[in-house]
This record gives C-alpha cells, sequence and structure tokens, in this order.
C-alpha cells in the first residue's frame, strides 16, 4: 500500500547547517496497517512522515502510494502535498481558531477539486462528527474545546476527506496520562474498524507497542530494527533498540561457545558464566552485550536449581505499587530487578537471580 | 510538473518586485544624483564630485555637522532622561495614580511635531510667549527668561516630544526584565545600590543604548523643529539644510543630496547599531512570561513629589500645547490671554476653516493617499512576512532587509530622493497624487512588516500545513487560513499606517504640488502666511480627530503588546 524506497530528507537548520534528518530509510505498510515510527527526539521520524507528507522535499529516494508514484527523485516526480489526499493529524491538532468545530471539519471537502453539494458536505461532515463523538459540538467555537476534544476534531477533520492514508504525527503527547490512554484505545479501535493504512509517529515506547501492528525504530536519521511490536521489545537486535524500547540491563559477555540449541550460546559475562540467546549468528570469541529485562529476573533468597543463578546482595528497593524494584549488586555489577509486592527481601540481604536463557539476549558487538 | 504558472509565484514575484521598486529605486538615484550635475535643457548630466566638495570644504558644513550632532545628541538625552525617570516611577514605584498615567502619557503621541512645536512657540517665544509675558508680568522686568529659537529650546521642544516614546522603550526594558535575577542577587546578599549597579544596569545597558540611539536617529531626522525653530535664527542641521536647498533659487539638487546622503549615513549607522543591541539584547533580558512584578519600591512622602512630576509633565507636553492652541483658535487675532482679550472670543477662525477651499481637497487627500497606502502596504508586506517567516527560500533575509530599509531613511531624505528619480524618469506621476502614495507606500512599508512579521510569527506552521493535507491550494490557503489568522495583526497595522501617514509633513513638503496638497501641508501653509489662528483652529480639529483614531488603535492593538505609535 504504501512504500518508501531508500529515502533521503536534509534540511538546514536556522545556523546553515545542514541536517541529515532521514537516511536511506525503506519500509513498506501493508493497506490496512497501522505502522508506527519510534525514536527519540531528532530522530528523524517527524521529517519521515513529513516527506511522506509532503510536506518536505526530500533529497533522494521514493515514495509510493497504492502503486502510484507520490514522490521520486529518479523521475523528478513531488505530487503536492494538497493533491495527495492524505489525512495528517498534527501534533498540535492545528486547528484553525477562527472557524468552529464544524467549519474545521468541512474545510477538506470545500477546497478540494471535487464541487460537492452543501448538502453532500453537510452530511459527511455530520457522519464524521458522529464516529469521533463531536456531533453535539458542531456548532461550538473550536477554540473552546478541551484538549481531548481537539485530538478528535483533528482526527475528524483527516478523516472526512477519505484519505488514501492517515498520517499521526505524535497525536497523544499534548494529553494527560489518564486522557492519553482513554484516547489509545479509541484510536486504536478507530484504525480497526475504518481499515485505515496509517502511519503513527511516536518517542513513547508503551504507545508504539500498544497501537501498532508493526514499529520501525530509528535513531540518528536511520532505521535501527523494524519488527512487530513483540519482537521489537524480546528480541532487540541492537543496543540502542534494547535501550529505548523498555528498561533494561546491559552485562558485557564474552561468546565462549554455541550450544546444541539453534540460537542458544554459552557466554562468559562480568556476573558469572550464562546461557544465553541471539538473533545473530556468533562466533567464540566475540564480545555480546547481554540485555535482560527487569522484570525477567527471578529473584528468591533460596537458591533456585539449574543454570543462569547468580548471588547477590539487596543494595535498594523501591515499592511502586504494582510492583517492586530492587537494585541488586552481583560482583562489581548493579542489576534492576523488577518483582511482585510480595517478595519481601530486605536491603542488605542475600538474594539468588535466575535469568531465563531465552530472556538474556546476546548482542553481537564484534561486528560493528 | 510544469503546468499552468502558480498563483503562489505570482503573488510572491509581485510582491518581491513591488518591495524591490519602492526600496531600491529612490536610493539609487539618490547616490547617482549627489555624483552629478543637474541635468537642464541645455547641458547633459555631468560626473562631478563638486557636490561634495562644496558640501564639505566649508566651515559651514563643520558647523552644520556640530549642530546636528549637537541637536540630535541633546534631544535623545533629554528626552532619555525624562522616559527613564518615568518608566521607573510608572513601574517600580508606588507614586498614585500611576495607572491613570501610563494611558495619559501617550496622548502627546498623537500631537503632531508641527503642531506641538507652534504650540511652544506660543508659549515660550521671546515676544509672545505666555511664560515669559506672564513671569515679567509677575516680576515686573522685560528679562527674556526663554527663548524658543535657540539650540536650547529646539532641544527642549523635541526632546519633550519624544519623551513618551523614551517612556515607552524603556518601560518596555523595565517590564521585561525578569525581577528573579534581582532578587536572587539580593538574596546572595547585595544591597540595594550593589543589586541595581551589578545586576539592573548591567542587564538594561543594551536597552539603554538602544533607546538613545532611537532617539538619536529620530531628533537628526526630524525636520518640523529644525524648520519651525532654528531656520528663522539661522541655526541649520541636515533636514533644515536640505529644504532650504531645495527652496532656495535656483534650487541645488546635487547639493542636497550630499547632505542627504550624510544624514542617510548617520541614521543607517544608528539603527545598525540598535538592531544589533536589541538582537543580542534578548539574550539579556529573558522574559520569563510569569506573573510576577517587582515589589515596587516604597517611596514614603516622596511619592508626592513623583506624582507632582507626574503631573507637571502631563502639563507641559499635553495640558498647556493643547490649551494655547485652543485659546489662539478662539480670537480674531492672535493675542495672549488676558481679560481685554477674552472679550474678543470668536468662532471665526473654525468658519474661515470650514470655508477655506484648499481644505477640502486636502482632507480629501489625506484620506485617500493613507487608507490607501495602509491597505496595500499590509497587504504587500502580509505577503512578504510570509515569505520571511514561513519559508525556506533562499535570499528571503535580502527580502527582508528590503522592506526594512525605508526605515533608514529620514522622511525629507526619502521626499528628496523620490523627488529625483520621478524628475528624472518621467512615467507621470510627478505633480500628482500618485508621487505622495508612491512616497508613503515605500516610507510605512517598515510598519507593515513589523506588525505583519509579529502576527506572523504567531500562527503555527502546522495551521498552514493542514490546510495543505486537507487539500487546500496556496491561494486558498492563504485567503481562508492565513488572512483571516492575521486580521487583528491587519487591522492594527492598518490603523497605525493611517495615523502616521496622516501626520506626516517631511516626505510630503518635497512633493506636494498645488492641488495635492495633505493637511499637515495646509497647517505648514498657514504657518508660511501667518495666519497663526486659523492654523490652531485647524490644529484643534486635526488633533481631536487622530486621538480618536488612535483611540481605535489602542484597543485593537492591546493584545499586541507594546507598540510605539
Amino acid at each position: 500500500m504504501l512504500k518508501v524506497d531508500r529515502l533521503c530528507t536534509e534540511y538546514t537548520d536556522e545556523r546553515g547547517r545542514v541536517v541529515k534528518a532521514a537516511q536511506d530509510v525503506s519500509f513498506e505498510v501493508p493497506a490496512g496497517k497501522l505502522f508506527t515510527l519510534l525514536g527519540p527526539s531528532g530522530c528523524g521520524k517527524t521529517t519521515t512522515l513529513r516527506s511522506i507528507a509532503g510536506l518536505e522535499r526530500p533529497k533522494s529516494g521514493e515514495i509510493l502510494v497504492e502503486g502510484t508514484i507520490v514522490y521520486s527523485s529518479g523521475k523528478n516526480t513531488f505530487v503536492a502535498p494538497n493533491k495527495r489526499n492524505f489525512g495528517m493529524v498534527f501534533q498540535s491538532y492545528a486547528i484553525w481558531p477562527h472557524m468552529n468545530v464544524f467549519q474545521n471539519a468541512a474545510f477538506p471537502l470545500q477546497v478540494g477539486r471535487a464541487k460537492r453539494s452543501r448538502r453532500e458536505i453537510r452530511e459527511k461532515v455530520m457522519r464524521v462528527l458522529e464516529t469521533v463523538g463531536l456531533e453535539a459540538l458542531a456548532d461550538r467555537e473550536a477554540t473552546g474545546l478541551s484538549g481531548g476534544q481537539q485530538q478528535r476534531l483533528a482526527l475528524a477533520r483527516a478523516l472526512v476527506m477519505e484519505p488514501k492514508l492517515l498520517l499521526l504525527d505524535e497525536p497523544l503527547s499534548n494529553l494527560d496520562a489518564k486522557l492519553r490512554e482513554r484516547m489509545r484505545f479509541e484510536l486504536k479501535r478507530l484504525q480497526h474498524e475504518l481499515g485505515l493504512t496509517t502511519v503513527y509517529v511516536t518517542h513513547d515506547q508503551s504507545e508504539a507497542l500498544a497501537l501498532s501492528h508493526e514499529i520501525a525504530v530509528m535513531n540518528q536519521g536511520r532505521i535501527v530494527q523494524i519488527g512487530a511490536p513483540r519482537d521489537i521489545y524480546e528480541r532487540p537486535r541492537d543496543k540502542f533498540v534494547a535501550d529505548f524500547v523498555g528498561t533494561t540491563n546491559f552485562i558485557e559477555a564474552t561468546v565462549v561457545a554455541a550450544e546444541h540449541g539453534a540460537d542458544h550460546y554459552r557466554v562468559q559475562s562480568a556476573i558469572g558464566e550464562l546461557l544465553a540467546c541471539s538473533v545473530e549468528r556468533l562466533d567464540r570469541g566475540d564480545t555480546a552485550l547481554l540485555s535482560v529485562r527487569p522484570e525477567d529476573i527471578a529473584l528468591s533468597e533460596q537458591r533456585p536449581d539449574g543454570i543462569n543463578v547468580c548471588e547477590g546482595t539487596v543494595r535498594a528497593r523501591v515499592f511502586l505499587g504494582e510492583y517492586l524494584d530492587f537494585q541488586v549488586s552481583v560482583g562489581e555489577r548493579l542489576l534492576l530487578a523488577r518483582a511482585h509486592p510480595s517478595v519481601k527481601t530486605a536491603v542488605g540481604q542475600r538474594t539468588y537471580l535466575y535469568m531465563p536463557p531465552e530472556k538474556c539476549i546476546a548482542i553481537n558487538q564484534s561486528s560493528h | 510538473m510544469q503546468r499552468r504558472i502558480d498563483l503562489k509565484w505570482v503573488a510572491i514575484a509581485l510582491s518581491v518586485a513591488i518591495v524591490a521598486y519602492l526600496a531600491l529605486m529612490p536610493l539609487g538615484f539618490l547616490l547617482w544624483q549627489s555624483f552629478f550635475t543637474p541635468r537642464t535643457a541645455a547641458k547633459a548630466a555631468q560626473f562631478t564630485f563638486e557636490n561634495y566638495r562644496v558640501a564639505y570644504a566649508s566651515t559651514e558644513t563643520a558647523r552644520l555637522f556640530l549642530n546636528s550632532l549637537r541637536y540630535a545628541a541633546g534631544s535623545a538625552l533629554f528626552a532619555f532622561a525624562v522616559g527613564t525617570l518615568l518608566a521607573w516611577m510608572n513601574e517600580r514605584t508606588n507614586t498614585p495614580f500611576k495607572t491613570v498615567f501610563f494611558g495619559l502619557a501617550l496622548i502627546p503621541l498623537i500631537i503632531p511635531g508641527i503642531l506641538f512645536t507652534v504650540a511652544w512657540i506660543f508659549l515660550a517665544s521671546p515676544k509672545i510667549g505666555l511664560i515669559n509675558l506672564a513671569l515679567q508680568g509677575l516680576l515686573g522686568t522685560d528679562y527674556v527668561f526663554v527663548n524658543v529659537y535657540s539650540i536650547w529650546g529646539m532641544i527642549w521642544v523635541d526632546g519633550l516630544h519624544y519623551s513618551p516614546m523614551a517612556f515607552l522603550l524603556m518601560t518596555a526594558a523595565f517590564r521585561s526584565m525578569d525581577p528573579a535575577l534581582e532578587e536572587s542577587a539580593m538574596m546572595s546578599g547585595a544591597g540595594i545600590l550593589q543589586t541595581a549597579w551589578h545586576v539592573t544596569l548591567k542587564l538594561a545597558w543594551p536597552a539603554i543604548f538602544a533607546t538613545l540611539l532611537i532617539l538619536f536617529v529620530r531628533s537628526i531626522e526630524s525636520f518640523e523643529v529644525p524648520a519651525l525653530l532654528g531656520l528663522p535664527v539661522g541655526i541649520y542641521v541636515f533636514t533644515s539644510s536640505i529644504y532650504q536647498a531645495i527652496h532656495q533659487y535656483p534650487s541645488q539638487i546635487g547639493l542636497a543630496c550630499a547632505y542627504g546622503v550624510t544624514l542617510l549615513l548617520i541614521t543607517t549607522l544608528g539603527i545598525y547599531f540598535q538592531s544589533r543591541l536589541t538582537g543580542r539584547g534578548s539574550k539579556y533580558s529573558t522574559i520569563t512570561g510569569k506573573g510576577f512584578r517587582p515589589r515596587p519600591v516604597d517611596l514614603g512622602r516622596w511619592r508626592y513629589l513623583t506624582a507632582a512630576i507626574f503631573i507637571v509633565y502631563l502639563l507641559l507636553i499635553v495640558a498647556l500645547p493643547f490649551l494655547v492652541l485652543v485659546w489662539s483658535s478662539l480670537q480674531k487675532f492672535y493675542s495672549p490671554p488676558s481679560i481685554a482679550a477674552l472679550q474678543n472670543l470668536t468662532l471665526d477662525p473654525y468658519r474661515f476653516v470650514f470655508n477655506y477651499a484648499p481644505l477640502a481637497n486636502s482632507v480629501w487627500n489625506t484620506l485617500v493617499l493613507s487608507t490607501g497606502s495602509a491597505t496595500v502596504i499590509m497587504l504587500v508586506t502580509s505577503v512578504i512576512c510570509w515569505i520571511t517567516v514561513k519559508t525556506k527560500m533562499p535570499g528571503r533575509w535580502l527580502l527582508d532587509n528590503l522592506a526594512s530599509l525605508p526605515l533608514m531613511f529620514p522622511g525629507i531624505v526619502l521626499g528628496l530622493a523620490i523627488l529625483i528619480f520621478y524628475l528624472n524618469v518621467n512615467i507621470g506621476v510627478y505633480g500628482t497624487l500618485w508621487i505622495l502614495f508612491l512616497a508613503y507606500l515605500t516610507r510605512f512599508l517598515p510598519y507593515g512588516m513589523r506588525y505583519n512579521t509579529t502576527s506572523m510569527l504567531q500562527i503555527h506552521k502546522e495551521l498552514e500545513e493542514s490546510a495543505h493535507m486537507s487539500g487546500a491550494s496556496w491561494g486558498t490557503t492563504f485567503r481562508r487560513i492565513l488572512l483571516p489568522l492575521l486580521k487583528p495583526g491587519l487591522i492594527a497595522g492598518w490603523i497605525y499606517i493611517v495615523i502616521v501617514s496622516t501626520r506626516e509633513l517631511s516626505t510630503s513638503i518635497l512633493l506636494y504640488s498645488p492641488g495635492t496638497e495633505v493637511v499637515s501641508i495646509v497647517i505648514w501653509e498657514l504657518w508660511e502666511n501667518g495666519q497663526y489662528v486659523e492654523l490652531s483652529a485647524l490644529g484643534v480639529m486635526f488633533i481631536i480627530a487622530l486621538f480618536f483614531l488612535v483611540m481605535a488603535a489602542q484597543i485593537l492593538g492591546r493584545r499586541f503588546g507594546l507598540k510605539e505609535v
């Protein structure tokens, strides 16, 4: 449906320096799916989205929608944003303050090339306002809406033109935490019901994990990993991805030998010998970084049987309601472990850590 | 995608062409003419340094230069001292009635320079000046106490006239200073004086210097005071010398140009440094947007003194000048207020003014010129500001500077440049209202830029982008999104330009011809003819009309923060 091929976009900042915002970005979004560009601020995700929208003119690459080229450096094609028929929700919502709710939502129908009758516009607008639950506020001044309502209006305005593609630029970042969670579900429901191909930009990893069919994690203008939310979280292929998505412990290690299991390796790490798994092939002697999520470390006061167990001392304990965070020192290393509030081990006491081998992700450092 | 030409590029090209033409042509011809002999029917123009030699080889010029500097520096310092004192009293002390004062202090900005000067002639001339007459009567002497026809008189009148501007600028400076910076100095153990020296003054320094520079520039390019007060007693400054050079027979255009170029250099330097200072100043004075106001200093009993200063100031700058004009407008022939003169009160001058044939015409001209130029400027600059603020088009900084270039031109130099240009390039505008229209367009272009830039900056880029994403073309977006959002700024800027172009004298004075007079020119002519009472009647009505215009501007402009009117 949407195909982005080797996209590069640059711009010049206020001081006249060239910023390479997106470099060699390629991905495909199947029809009806929600694709998320995830990354810290300045990683190029918004630039990529704006290049798809046509608000930014890329330097090179190709963008195709439904097989039609909207941008191609090779063929020197650039379709103006107002000719692309993509709906977009901006971070600031960009609700026009001089129009009321109805006028805001009706604007795309009034300015489009297709001439529509007043009645047709009215019907379409009311239908879309109903979809987002704003039909009662149609005559309200747009400036009088709450944050959540403005967000819905922005969405309604993007949907009313029955776009080929829906582009969402951090649409939830201006809402407070509670509302954000509610809108997250609502967005997912709407996207699912309308079956709209959607590109979503966010820096919030939990939002990305919750909403997407597929996620591309970006860093410094490049995509570092593309995958389903579970893949990204459980099988990070890169130190950056492991660190940015969720919380993790990093442990340096050296590969000792490949184990009989398909992707398991025996490694010598700072906290002892461990069995770890890796997506990439590793060779004996490779240096690797183990990523272990805090919630994957099981704590117990009695030494459990089996492998991947080490002994540590509790250094600090933080109660967070749904769980407890433990800071545990193992030799020289401090590890973060997340445990159920029923774990009662006190500060200063000895504890045993068990890390399941399939949760110890080895990231190859040698090849870089 | 090479299709028909986009409306966007037509609008952009047109706006850029208008700005480039308006800003560059007169400047070019001014420079060119200053190096050539005047073209006559018999002789073509020849290259020469003669103009500069005449202008600079004489001791006259050294005197002229010194006079100009003395006059401008004196007025700037005087206006600054008065304005800063008032701003400090108003912002940082508990002087009574200060809230009322802020509004009242802006009123003098309405009074056109020529009327303010005339009023002070009535008040302080050696022969008929009210102040002299009152003091002489009181003390029984014929000693001349004050003489407005002197360099000190000129500094007094001009400084007083620009003091509200100094007041506004320094008020802005005081307000933009984050009180937390001063408070943290206090908390670090610094006393009031140490804080004032190490923090307040150091922070305010760029603002102080920038204010002094802008006042200096305004004074050196002011025309009314030097023409009315300096010329009769032979005190020449640049602006009045340019006027003299044009109005003597045969007129010496080359010499006027040499003076004009010099004056232009001075003002350009002044404005260049001023803008650099304010650009840097933003680093110093951090506006936090927090609602703190520093706790005002409690003046104790001294607050009656500061209140008295406010009252005296308002008397000097509003009440006395206006009342003396009102008085004079009710006389058959000008005579100082006395019991005897009270018998002769008459409305004759008003009758005369209403029946004065050139007046109706000049009012019409003024209306057409001011509303016409305001409309064109606001629309053209809205496109220019869109380019400079919203796009990344190469060369947009140049465009911004081009549109701001006329700010460097003293009014009379701009008049001179335009005069020369249309004398040489005969496209039929010379001697018509069009030449004044083009002059006003050029002169007030920077104001349109300022208003539109301010409001353009407030419009989030995404408001426009979302219209594009909705399928709107550039023209539709501009008409349906940008112009409505710019509307408050457009209206405020429009009214402001109407006001300043209505008051404008120094550019028009070189460009008008019989039939194309504007109101301020009629006032000038009445003065030249010695028709003081009629001038006063017209002046009183003029001030009242301007007053209502300014009230409208104030109400509309409030949301755009402080603006010099």
